[in-house]
């Protein structure tokens, strides 16, 4: 296999000399097995590509009606051997391509921890790997390391050969997170949550970006991610904390406004919590979260009582706006939220569900329930706003 | 006038919208508005309308309705490729801190509208208008089996064409690049006209290719002459077939899906929102599941032009017709089943994405075996350089290079790094423009003779088709090595200088595609000139195989005027071989569909609708709406839909070609 | 159709038709219209799909139990149920030739129609004034789709219903009539079938869920 990989680059090698070929010449493990796997697929279908295009040309040539000296069989156009040369030919070479393509997926699917640092070191089990969370704005890219309480906008360091977990989110439209010479590239989506892991093996500074198209701001929507040394890691640690500032929800809120071009920002504390009320969409005070709400949908939703928990929506990402023939927008509120128990600018007359028998969800805790006393709130007397 | 009124009149159409302050788009118009007038006033001029509205707009004759798509896949052509142009420049300009010259507002819709108006606006016409004159003649029909619906359904297309251009002069397109991924393209993020112009401008187009579908498939399945079974039919009539069966099975997919995301954006319902349990995921799930046999769906009456081409040119039998069928067969069915291989990168997990990409690998497994059979049939054969064969030369080398780096994208690690690449725009444009695009052009330059009684002057045609196939490789093979460089797709200014040189030798190639467009029209023209250099009395200029060739170029109304019966798939060859003998008595009258207006009213009036729908002018909607109901009610009332061309004329008309055919010898 | 394609006695092959008949009128339609039929199926397959995806995203609002009236779509069903046998009817009475029967039963196909479209008004309705809008939630915005666009379906059908018996009362049951006559019946009995997924799909299973 090693000997195949080398016989390939020979005539890339020449190639790669004056241009920065990063997907053929990554600096991390998981885009350079990619890029093996691009390299080997191509030389599969080389075999048979090849020689396709030979006789293409070959026989146009030796066939041309000027040429009377080449046979001319006009009937001819049947032959069983031919024809099952033809096609168990692409067959085999699909099979082939086939068994790669089940191990490679699974093998390199972005979902699996990572099980080796490099071709000759497995990942040493006693190092936890580095955990980033990462959202895409409109239009810049957060980066909160959960563990040292900082985070970034358009700047991502990690240690060289220590793998790295990213969950990845989006807060308003679908991006996608890549950095070619990290690790192939994978959606960033709002209320939902992707994974990659990867390794970066070599110090330096590589580009990272959007690899989906955003909007008006998407060409500006890049950042630099920079492989550190350990030491430089920590000292880069250091730097973002002494940045000083806090990321909470009310700078968050302000934060994903959209912007373009951003430069690198940094916050030396955070609040803990954000990158969850990001990914459940629930930034702003007293909305439900997704979480909330999928567990209340596994138990049967909220009822009757579930037609009047919305309330008009004040805030979102671009302006307040509704469609043309439907009502204002709204957004459901939150039954209660951990730390923020609803707060006068979010009363609504909520009944909790009959039912509070524990709720169906992953690892989620009940929710408590603190019926409010406040006016009534109709659906049908919301007034208009003017957007 | 109040605000309100106005509102109700105009909807949320004001002086606004018209784009004054874009000097693009100003010059644009002031150009377009004074060759319209000048076209206009031409027609005018030489009392022309009257005999384009007799003889061509309401024409239900499907070799006339074949020539209307064609002319409508060239123009919008012309406007897809000005976005092309202005995006190659785009590209290569805006470097070291350079804008280019596009802001992102403008720039964001020249995108989409390319990638709208190729697919949607130029291929599929092309395609469309192949099958249209091409099939019945193969079959040896004398129309197809519905023409008023045929007639309905070139001008809902049309209609939808019409809706495109509107947005380049009043309002603007969409900014969501050309599939309109929600929650982008919700009324949150694309508040504008844009999405609304593709939504209503697809939605018209849709409904004319879905019923264009069922009814060249009823044509093909009931309407063959005698003895032509389904195994001796035409390679080009197979692929047809099969296309037509993915349009019906695929284009209501798409119906659906805008119509969801119309009512997400028209009443607020929560299909793709994010909030509210919505999913966006889902509609790129169904987009593609349009999306995916839609590549399939141009590119096999593509497939279907090479076999008849090879063949021909090669002077020889189709080898391996058999096969052929079967692996044209075989490719309509896997086409449903690889929609996911276009968002591996969604993070559906191992097993999932490990499906979908050996089952879009699979695929490679009948298009290699055509590749071969194309490649056996030019074994033993005596080929003829003529146009066509050399668009089908062209193609057997590029496609086989798309089709590579094809199956590459479909091994999911390998497309984790080259999604949305510039590797992957290159390997959709080296199977679109290889395969379709080439196709298109053999296709062209090989029934136009049957289409006019002239041929195509070769000079131009060769100008063009080097052009074509060098400004192609120039364009698209620095996006390779850009995709390789890790460029993603959609970009509009760039930071690193040294990719600037690979932009500059695209869009140079880009520069050649243009003069190879400009030679092809340049061939049009020259051919018309040298009309009667270039004629062609015989029926069969290129010694064919197939029917069409049976009858006179170009050929009557009725097409045949005594019904063909066939004996061998090469039917027309057969005839020639076996010493047929052409009837020269006993004409009969020979019945006939009669023209009607009602098609173009009718896709005026949903056009119009769209429009209303689109500016929120509700009552220019619902009258257009009563107005389409109307039409439609009344159309039904009209039982006599036929007549009878006199046999006095059928005489006349084969007599004429006795004349012709006598001179020939 | 069977035409001889074997050499003629001369010993000459056959390479025309010299004596031919043109194919009668509407030789395509019923194969057009099933082919119709089954891209407009493909509609409802969509949309079925779409809702088997949203249809538990509740968006903490109500669920089907809380919504829907069993009895009342029940009514519902059997209006429709009823209009196709009805419209069986019609069809056997065309095929005596007996015209006033035919328009009477066709006639009344339309009124269960109507009785069908006028219930499930009247359940949206209900349902709207209650706060349960297409807006609440992804859940509701499947469900008014789904059943909606069958109902819209339902409507047109009921159009051409009139239409036909205009046409019917018009120019009498000719051949292009019977043929229309044919085509919305499986029209109608196509969007019977499709009604009995969503009764059971949308309805039963909503309800148990």
């Amino acid at each position: 296999m090693s000997r195949l990989k080398i016989l390939a680059l020979l005539p890339l090698a020449v190639a790669l000399s004056g241009c920065n070929y990063v997907v053929l010449a990554p600096a991390g493990d998981i885009a350079a097995q990619q890029r093996d796997l691009v390299i080997i697929s191509t030389i599969l279908m080389l075999l048979i590509v090849v020689p396709v295009m030979a006789l293409t040309v070959l026989f146009a040539w030796r066939y041309r009606q000027s040429n009377t000296s080449a046979r001319y069989e006009p009937e001819w156009d049947h032959s069983t051997s031919l024809e099952l040369v033809i096609w168990s030919a692409p067959l085999l070479i699909i099979v082939c391509l086939g068994a790669l393509t089940w191990m490679g997926t699974h093998l390199l699917d972005p979902y699996r921890n990572i099980g080796r640092i490099n071709a000759e070191r497995a990942v040493d089990q006693s190092r936890a790997p580095l955990e980033v969370d990462v959202v895409a704005l409109d239009w810049k890219w957060l980066f909160i390391y959960p563990d040292y309480g900082i985070a970034t906008v358009n700047e991502l360091a990690a240690p060289v050969d220590r793998p790295i977990n990213f969950h990845i989110t989006a807060s308003s439209v679908m991006n996608s997170f890549y950095i070619p010479a990290l690790a192939g590239q994978i959606y960033a989506m709002p209320g939902m949550e992707t994974s990659l892991h990867a390794v970066i093996n070599h110090a330096g500074t590589y580009k990272g970006f959007s690899a989906n198209y955003s909007g008006a701001g998407f060409s500006g929507m890049h950042f630099n991610f920079q492989g550190l040394d350990d030491k430089g890691f920590d000292a880069w640690i250091a730097s973002a904390k002494s940045a000083g500032g806090s990321l909470g929800r009310t700078e968050y809120l302000k934060l994903e406004k959209p912007s373009q071009n951003e430069p690198v920002r940094r916050w030396g504390t955070i609040d803990s919590d954000l990158y969850r009320l990001i990914l459940n969409m629930c930034v702003e005070t007293g909305k439900m979260c997704q979480s909330e709400m999928m567990a209340i949908d596994a138990k049967g939703g909220l009822g009757h009582e579930g037609l009047n928990n919305t309330l008009p929506l004040a805030y979102d990402k671009y302006a307040r706006r509704g469609t043309a023939l439907g009502p204002e927008p709204t957004f459901v509120a939150g039954t209660c939220t951990p730390d923020a128990p609803q707060g006068a600018a979010t009363t609504a007359a909520i009944k909790a569900p009959i039912d509070t028998a524990p709720l169906i969800g992953a690892g989620l805790k009940r929710p408590t329930f603190t019926p409010l006393k406040s006016s009534s709130f109709f659906l049908g007397q919301r007034p208009k706003s003017d957007s | 006038m109040s605000p309100d009124l106005l509102k109700l009149i105009f909807g949320r159409l004001s002086i606004d919208s018209l784009p004054l302050h874009e000097p693009i788009l100003v010059g644009t118009f002031a150009m377009v508005a004074l060759g319209g007038i000048t076209l206009l006033a031409g027609l005018t001029y030489f009392r022309l309308w009257g005999y384009l509205w007799r003889e061509w707009f309401t024409s239900v004759d499907h070799k006339r309705i074949g020539i209307m798509y064609m002319i409508l896949g060239i123009v919008m052509l012309l406007r897809g490729f000005a976005d092309a142009l202005m995006m190659r420049a785009q590209q290569a300009l805006a470097f070291g801190g350079s804008e280019g010259f596009l802001p992102a507002h403008h720039y964001d819709q020249v995108f989409t509208a390319h990638g709208v108006i190729m697919i949607f606006f130029v291929a599929m016409p092309l395609v469309t208008g192949l099958m249209n004159f091409v099939v019945p003649l193969q079959i040896g029909a004398r129309d197809v089996s519905f023409p008023f619906l045929n007639n309905f359904s070139f001008w809902m297309t049309v209609g939808g064409a019409v809706l495109v251009m509107a947005s380049l002069f009043i309002g603007e397109f969409a900014r969501t690049g050309w599939l309109a991924y929600p929650p982008l393209s919700n009324i949150g993020y694309s508040p504008d006209v844009g999405v609304d112009y593709y939504i209503w401008g697809l939605q018209v187009a849709g409904v004319g290719t879905t019923l264009s579908g069922i009814n060249l498939i009823c044509t093909i399945v009931k309407l063959r002459c005698p003895g032509m079974t389904m195994m001796k039919m035409p390679v080009f009539t197979w692929t047809s077939l099969c296309t037509n069966v993915l349009i019906v099975a695929s284009f209501p997919v798409l119906t659906v899906v805008l119509a969801l995301l119309t009512l997400d954006r028209y009443v607020g319902t929560n299909f793709f929102t994010n909030d509210f349990g919505g999913s966006p995921m889902m509609y790129v799930n169904l987009i593609w599941i349009w999306g995916h046999p839609e590549v399939y769906i141009l590119v096999l009456p593509a497939f279907g032009i090479f076999s008849e081409v090879t063949s021909t040119f090669s002077g020889k039998r189709l080898f391996g017709y058999t096969s052929m069928v079967y692996a044209t067969v075989v490719i309509t069915i896997l086409s449903y089943l690889v929609w996911l291989h276009h968002f591996f990168t969604m993070g559906s997990g191992a097993s999932v994405n490990s499906f979908f990409g050996i089952t879009t690998m699979i695929i490679s497994i009948p298009t290699g075996a055509k590749m071969f059979n194309w490649l056996f049939t030019m074994y033993r054969g005596r080929i003829r350089f003529e146009l066509p064969m050399l668009w089908t030369i062209a193609f057997m080398l590029t496609f086989v290079l798309g089709g590579m780096t094809g199956v590459l994208l479909a091994v999911p690690p390998a497309d984790f790094v080259l999604h949305n690449s510039l590797f992957l725009i290159a390997h959709f444009h080296n199977v679109i423009i290889g395969g379709v695009v080439f196709g298109a052009f053999a296709g062209i330059n090989y029934w136009f003779p049957k289409a006019f009684g002239f041929k195509l002057d070769p000079f131009w045609g060769k100008l063009s088709f080097w052009f074509w196939v060098t400004g192609f490789y120039l364009a698209f093979m620095p996006l390779y090595v850009l995709g390789l460089m890790g460029v993603t797709r959609r970009l509009r200014v760039f930071d690193d200088p040294s990719l600037q040189i690979w932009f500059i030798i695209a869009g140079i190639g880009a520069f050649l595609v243009f003069l190879g467009i400009l030679s092809m029209l340049m061939q049009f023209a020259v051919s018309f000139l040298k009309r009667e250099q270039l004629k062609d009395v015989t029926g069969d200029p290129w010694d064919a195989r197939t029917l069409e060739w049976a009858t006179s170029s170009p050929p009557p109304a009725y097409n045949f005027a005594f019904t063909p019966v066939v004996h061998d798939n090469d039917a027309w060859w057969d005839m020639k071989r076996r010493g047929y003998r052409r009837p020269l008595t006993g004409f009969k009258p020979i019945h006939m569909p009669s023209n009607t207006g009602t098609g173009i009213i009718l896709a005026g009036f949903a056009t119009a609708m769209g429009f209303g729908l689109i500016w929120y002018i509700w009552w220019l909607a619902a009258a257009s709406f009563i107005a389409m109901l109307a039409v439609g009610i009344g159309h039904t009332f009209n039982y006599h839909r036929d007549f009878d061309i006199p046999a006095d004329d059928v005489v006349r008309a084969e007599d004429a070609r006795t004349q012709l055919l006598a001179g020939a010898k | 159709m069977t035409i001889a394609v074997n050499p003629t006695q001369s010993g000459e092959p056959l390479f025309y038709l010299a004596d031919e008949h043109p194919h009668p009128e509407g030789y395509s339609t019923s194969l057009g219209f099933w082919i119709y039929l089954m891209s407009d199926c493909l509609i409802f397959a969509i949309l079925f799909a779409t809702f088997g995806v949203l249809g538990s995203n509740y968006a903490a609002g109500p669920a089907p139990k809380d919504l829907f009236d069993l009895s009342l779509v029940a009514v519902n069903t059997s209006m429709l149920l009823l209009s196709s046998i009805t419209y069986g009817f019609a069809m056997l009475t065309m095929a005596q030739n007996r015209i006033g029967q035919t328009q009477m039963w066709l006639a009344i196909t339309g009124l269960f129609g109507l009785a069908f479209i006028g219930i499930e008004l009247t359940e949206f309705a209900h349902m709207i004034h209650e706060g349960a809008t297409p807006q609440r939630s992804a859940f509701l915005s499947a469900f008014f789709t789904l059943v909606g666009t069958h109902g819209l379906h339902v409507s047109c059908g009921l159009i051409w219903l009139v239409t036909l018996m205009v046409q019917v009362w018009k120019f009498g049951l000719i051949e292009a009539n019977r043929r229309r006559l044919m085509c919305l019946s499986m029209f109608w009995h196509f969007l019977d079938v499709v009604w009995i997924g969503v009764f059971t799909f949308v309805y039963l299973l909503g309800v148990l869920r």
